[in-house]
């Protein structure tokens, strides 16, 4: 898709989310703008309070409220700002065109129901299918899922399910209605490794069969390699480099990302060599250092670090990186 | 780091057996069952060295570490620390050994008491083994090995909710490393932080190792972190071990299809390796540890399952103890055509 004509699927611009917190005010999400063109994987990256999560909720205006709201920013979703559309016809682009899976799936499912039931009732609230054909189409998602014993399943519990079927089930829910955008919140960290490859495995040729775009939400550096073809990197509630993945992982540019990459164990290298930290700790939200949030931790920072906030900018064909520091290199 | 003066190791562990005793029923409760949450684990540990633990949810891994440190009863097998069976102990006897093997625990937020002052929660093991008897001696103490793990002594005062989770891992590995311990048992030290600062409390782990000579149990999910740390990493599997190897070589030359299945599920954090490794991702998941397979417990999900994997269980064995495994593959069984 890249260097397509067309505009993106997605197109975020500003996207500014303020929470009401014991210590005033904080900005957990700071003028976030970023592009998914369809069929492609984006992968939001970035560790707790860098804002990563929040984007994703907000795409669907799931922040919860009254404490979180959307101050400002557009999300134009094939065409549409989807910031003005109101309660129902929200509802009406909330797993029928953009579809979310969440990462602990017994939560996101009602234990007293049954999984038939949960799984049919999309194709009967956004298709109007009659019940007969919702449960035999149901049937057919957790086939193309990989669940054994399909239609013996649609009459169990969600607690009779283990944790990557109830993902693979999950990932089901998120296919039914053919969506163009699936946004993935961590799906696979409270999965066993072995497991989670098979998950993600699965939601990546799933996502491609469909050309369905795909936004993974992570803090696992090695799934962004494994799957990613665009990644973005936050901080403190912005983003500070955007590009290919290739781009992030070869050409990394802001002094954080390169920090990231340095301070990651790898299997295929040499243990003896010394694993680089990064000193001191991600800053809190409510007291965030003035200019570049990273500049208290970066080992390149300068004189403009600390008093004005580094925009993103362009430093190659997709890469962008906010950062005022010419020589991080 | 390898061995010191002597070749009697700091601990042995052998065939050493864990199974939790399951109930049905309310009034009338009876013992329908067990989970064999550890079933016949063997390794040693020299003064020193770092073994590292991984497997997936319900191998083993913590449960083998908490039995080592005889905090949940151990129904067969022997644990032998600097030389005495530490098995059979009872509690008084138990008292002396604790100073010896301490424990860092996964969750900075629940191990430390919210109501206690750093000095207080670094002080207390030092009271309890009576190794600083005044106040003011161990408030001096817990200064020092506040700054030892890279915090300030003025912090002494201040409650765990004051603190960062990287920092409360650092007051909870003070509190382990007061007493002088030879052993030190970590049961997912780094998995609960922020990936920036895992990378402080590992190399906060090989400078405390390096200044006192400690040993490490090391147990983790994260088998790149735990193969930075250690010298060699036992995989464990619905409560066996089934290949021990040293770091290195468990990357270059897994020989258990477990152990191949594991490696090729983690990715490598490079699009570049990633695109050029070859994927083979076993199916299926880890059955239950209530009913596990037969013979070999990973034959239902092994690529090269044979039918003597089913019936009879393979044992530990390689060449040198240097690198050893648990599969017919390697290990032939005597009078058995594979």
């Amino acid at each position: 898709m890249a260097g397509s004509m067309t505009s993106p699927l997605l197109q975020v611009r500003g996207l500014t989310v303020q929470f009401r917190t014991d210590r005033g005010f904080v900005n957990a999400v700071d003028s976030v703008s970023l592009n998914v063109d369809a069929g492609e994987t984006l992968a939001v990256v970035g560790e707790s309070g860098s804002g990563k999560s929040v984007t994703a909720l907000s795409l669907l205006r799931l922040v919860p409220s009254p404490q979180g709201r959307i101050v400002a920013g557009e999300v134009i979703f094939d065409g549409q700002d989807l910031l003005t559309l109101d309660d129902r016809q929200m509802r009406a682009v909330r797993g029928n065109r953009i579809a979310m899976i969440f990462q602990e799936p017994m939560s996101s499912l009602n234990p007293t129901l049954t999984m038939g039931l949960q799984v049919a009732e999309p194709f009967s609230i956004h298709d109007g299918t009659p019940w007969a054909a919702a449960l035999g189409k149901a049937k057919t998602l957790l086939d193309r899922v990989r669940i054994p014993d399909s239609g013996a399943r649609l009459a169990a519990y969600p607690h009779q399910f283990s944790g990557g079927m109830r993902q693979r089930v999950m990932i089901a829910m998120a296919l039914a209605c053919r969506p163009r955008m699936i946004i993935a919140d961590e799906p696979t960290t409270a999965l066993d490794v072995t497991v989670q490859a098979q998950i993600l495995d699965l939601l990546k040729e799933l996502t491609q069969e469909t050309r369905s775009a795909l936004i993974l939400i992570t803090h696992d550096l090695g799934v962004v390699a494994r799957y990613a073809d665009r990644v973005c990197v936050m901080y403190a509630g912005r983003i500070v480099e955007t590009g290919t993945a290739r781009d992030i992982y070869e050409r990394a540019s802001h002094p954080y990302t390169r920090a990231l990459m340095a301070s990651i164990p790898r299997l295929d290298r040499d243990t003896a060599t010394r694993l680089e930290p990064i000193e001191g700790y991600p800053p809190s939200l409510a007291q965030l250092p003035p200019g570049c949030a990273f500049h208290p931790r970066c080992r390149f920072a300068a004189d403009p670090c600390g008093r004005r906030v580094p925009m993103l900018e362009k430093i190659g064909e997709r890469h962008h990186r906010a950062c005022f520091v010419d020589a991080a290199v | 780091m390898p061995p010191s003066e002597n070749d009697a190791p700091l601990l042995c562990v052998e065939r050493l057996k864990v199974h939790f005793p399951l109930y049905k029923g309310v009034i009338f409760k009876r013992r329908v069952g067990a989970a064999q949450a550890v079933d016949g684990v063997s390794f040693t540990l020299r003064a020193g060295e770092t073994l590292g633990l991984v497997g997936e949810s319900g191998c083993g891994k913590s449960t083998t570490g908490l039995a080592v440190l005889r905090m949940t009863e151990v129904n067969d097998g022997r644990v032998v620390f600097e030389g005495r069976d530490i098995t059979r102990l009872d509690r008084a006897g138990m008292q002396p050994i604790r100073r010896r093997m301490q424990m860092v625990y996964q969750d900075p937020y629940g191990s430390l008491n919210p109501r206690m002052p750093v000095a207080d929660i670094i002080g207390e093991p030092l009271a309890v083994h009576g190794l600083a008897p005044g106040k003011a001696e161990r408030r001096e103490r817990a200064r020092e090995l506040l700054q030892m793990v890279g915090l300030r002594a003025d912090m002494i005062d201040r409650y765990p909710h004051e603190f960062s989770g990287g920092q409360r891992q650092r007051i909870g590995i003070a509190r382990a490393i007061a007493v002088h311990p030879g052993l030190l048992i970590c049961d997912e030290p780094v998995s609960a932080l922020d990936v920036s600062i895992q990378a402080q409390v590992v190399n906060l782990f090989e400078d405390l190792q390096e200044r006192f000579g400690m040993a490490y149990i090391f147990i983790a999910h994260d088998l790149a972190v735990v193969r930075h740390v250690s010298d060699r990493i036992a995989v464990m599997y619905l409560g066996r071990i089934v290949e021990v190897a040293a770091s290195a070589d468990l990357y270059r030359q897994p020989l258990h299809p477990y152990t191949q299945a594991l490696l090729a599920a983690i990715p490598i954090p490079d699009p570049a390796a990633e695109a050029a490794r070859p994927r083979q991702i076993v199916a299926g998941e880890v059955p239950s540890v209530l009913r596990p397979p037969s013979g070999c417990r990973f034959h239902t999900r092994c690529p090269k399952a044979m039918p003597v994997c089913a019936r009879i269980e393979p044992v530990l064995a390689g060449e040198g103890g240097t690198h050893a495994v648990a599969c017919h593959l390697h290990n032939a069984v005597e009078g058995e055509a594979a």
